[in-house]
């Protein structure tokens, strides 16, 4: 496997992995803790919606962020011939 | 049957089930014992770590701690699920494909350095004993209250059961006992919260009972615990106390430290494949979030059951209180283990739950003729009293003793493994005896877990006092020390042994100080804490739960700054990096 192959591997993986950690913080960091106070002025099924996010909502965001993750690592590896066999 | 017969039957038979899949799955080979011979599939994964990350304090203690601190005690949910994202990106799927036993080998042969593998195993030896611990002391309390064994003798037998799989079975026996016990807590978790989500909003699924109205109230159960907590001086359920730095930093020291955590990055090393390690995060996760995601509101149901029981009445009117030889049973029975405790200061026969450090809520107080709290609640009840305040079969309460037994043994056996592991395969082998024959280095293992049992049975049954204090200390510690250089090690060719040695010491002083300073860990005999431990005096504002991210910051720069100012790692090294980028095996070109 040639150095350009594998570097264009590895940008693809970087930025999948910079989209997903993007998402991780808005939706914890962001919408949880930094503009809680804001969100919680918007109601949500019964809930403050930032106090939502910081004891729930983060948490499936999470879940799902991982099996994204893993369906599209393995696309990508696909893509650029080298997954295992 | 009485409650305690019942109890026994549901313990011994959860016992018997984990010694029978121990024997079943025992270790024949050093793989087997560290890596389960690497067979393990996701899915099983999944579970097992699960089991493995949920301890006896996420089962016995979250919810009451969230309880209790409303919205400040999100750090722990988004802590110690965040932390798998991490893994899952950036450690998990690298560590699979380097394909090795133990996290300090990784860095061992990454940094091409003996002394880097043991920094990592000292570092991964204190975070597993102070961790594990806590999960023996968890055992001893749930046999004594459920029991009504002493604490000494609870703590015997779990040491007991944890040794006869996890020293016969090794990694491939607590596997698959940990799958049992995911299977055990999970059950017990959440058919109380079924339950209670039941009796109180009449919405089954307890995440959305958690929003929604109160039965025949027409008001949201958040609402109207916000109103009832203020209207008794507390501060709003919803809102929090802490800075915002402080809990930012809390999280993510909580997040980066359980991406950091060895027993937990161990257990990716056990599925076949990269992409097994990838899915196998993702499951794993999920399980951890069925629990998390109760966990809160378990907490703000059990709040609200706790102050509905006490404050009868409106808050102040003289009948507004529970008087006390009406209280119900399980107030008496948890009285009676000291968790509970009441004190009639103001001598009216009636128990006065509010909080006497409020200031501004003073002066009603005196005005309702209250002369200060007269309840204390140990959180850790929460969860174990929850059934029996909610009225449930006693099948139910006996279940809720097995669940806290298995959250606390996987741990424990998780932990114990890696510190036997890091013991036989890091010191011995890597170190001390190189050309150890595999029989014998299995014997070691067994030799070193079954030593470690021992020396966790002894911090159970007699724990120093900082040992609630050093959880924090082992989170701070994984993410100042092992996680950034393993971060590093993966995705910066140019890191080399200097930097993460200098790294990784940075890290781990920084973040050691700083809590000795405010917190007294090991040096209380020449004075510490020296430092007053309040918000005024930290650095930044930022509590010693959080430290650990200025730890891992410091990490990062030292290590970085270092590598550029010497020579690069070696071309064998640079290929190493280079071949664990990639799931297959590939021939490396220039």
């Amino acid at each position: 496997m040639n150095k350009d192959k594998r570097l264009a591997y590895w940008r693809a993986n970087l930025r999948l992995v910079g989209l997903c950690l993007v998402i991780w913080f808005v939706c914890s960091f962001g919408f949880g803790v930094l503009f809680v106070e804001q969100l919680n002025s918007i109601r949500f099924a019964g809930f403050k919606l930032g106090f939502w996010f910081a004891q729930q909502g983060s948490i499936y965001i999470f879940v799902l962020l991982i099996f994204f993750y893993a369906w599209r690592m393995n696309r990508i590896d696909i893509e650029h011939d080298v997954h295992e066999d | 049957m009485s409650l305690q017969a019942l109890t026994f039957i549901v313990v011994g038979s959860s016992f018997a089930l984990y010694i029978g899949i121990a024997i079943w799955s025992r270790a024949h080979t050093t793989g087997d014992f560290y890596i389960a011979g690497r067979s393990v599939s996701p899915l099983a994964n999944g579970m097992a770590t699960a089991a493995d990350w949920m301890s006896a304090a996420s089962f016995i203690s979250m919810a009451g701690l969230i309880a209790f601190l409303g919205y400040d005690g999100s750090v722990y949910l988004m802590g110690w699920t965040g932390g798998y994202v991490l893994l899952a990106l950036l450690l998990a799927p690298y560590l699979r494909k380097f394909g090795k036993f133990t996290v300090p080998e990784f860095i061992g042969e990454r940094y091409y350095s003996k002394t880097a593998r043991i920094v990592a195993v000292i570092c991964l030896i204190f975070i597993s004993f102070t961790y594990v611990a806590g999960q023996m002391r968890g055992v001893g309390i749930v046999f004594s209250r459920f029991l009504e064994v002493p604490v000494t003798w609870g703590l015997v037998i779990g040491m007991t059961v944890v040794f006869v799989y996890a020293v016969l079975g090794g990694m491939k026996g607590i596997t698959y006992t940990q799958v049992a016990q995911y299977c055990v807590l999970i059950f017990a978790y959440t058919v109380p919260a079924i339950f209670i989500a039941i009796q109180i909003t009449s919405n089954p699924i307890p995440q959305l009972a958690f929003g929604s109205e109160i039965v025949g109230s027409g008001t949201a159960l958040l609402d109207k615990l916000d109103d009832i907590v203020t209207s008794l001086g507390f501060h709003e359920y919803t809102s929090g106390t802490k800075s915002r730095i402080d809990v930012f930093c809390i999280t993510m020291a909580l997040m980066v430290g359980t991406a950091g955590l060895p027993h937990v990055i161990v257990r990716f090393f056990t599925v076949p494949k990269v992409r097994d390690a990838r899915i196998s995060a993702g499951y794993a996760l999920l399980f951890i979030a069925i629990l998390y995601t109760t966990a809160p509101a378990v907490g703000s149901m059990a709040r609200y059951n706790l102050i509905n029981t006490i404050q009868i009445g409106e808050v102040g009117a003289p009948d507004g209180n529970l008087a006390y030889d009406e209280r119900p049973d399980w107030f008496n029975t948890w009285e009676r283990t000291g968790l509970v405790k009441f004190d009639d200061k103001n001598g009216d026969g009636r128990v006065q739950y509010y909080d006497d450090t409020n200031p501004s809520f003073a002066a009603k107080a005196a005005q309702y003729g209250w002369q200060g709290n007269e309840l204390s609640v140990d959180r850790d009840i929460m969860v174990l009293a929850n059934p029996e305040i909610a009225g449930l079969p006693n099948w139910v309460i006996a279940l809720v003793a097995a669940g806290g037994i298995a959250a606390a043994l996987s741990t424990a056996a998780g932990l114990l493994l890696v510190i036997s592991a890091a013991v036989s395969h890091d010191l011995i082998k890597g170190i001390f005896i190189p050309n150890i024959s595999e029989k014998n280095e299995l014997r070691a293992g067994r030799i070193a877990a079954a030593f470690a049992v021992l020396v966790a049975g002894y911090l159970g049954f007699d724990p120093p006092g900082w040992v609630a204090q050093v959880v924090a200390f082992a989170f701070g510690l994984a993410a100042a020390s092992l996680f950034p250089v393993i971060l590093l090690g993966i995705f910066f060719k140019r890191v080399n042994r200097e930097g993460a040695i200098a790294g990784m010491l940075t890290g781990l002083l920084f973040t050691y100080g700083y809590i000795e300073f405010f917190k007294g860990l090991f040096l209380k005999w020449a004075g510490a804490p020296w430092g007053v431990n309040t918000a005024d005096h930290w650095f930044l504002g930022i509590s010693p739960e959080g430290i650990g991210v200025i730890g891992m910051s410091l990490n990062f720069i030292v290590a970085i700054s270092v590598s550029f100012m010497t020579s690069p790692p070696p071309e064998r090294i640079q290929h190493m990096v280079e071949q664990i980028r990639v799931p297959r095996h590939m021939d490396i070109q220039q």
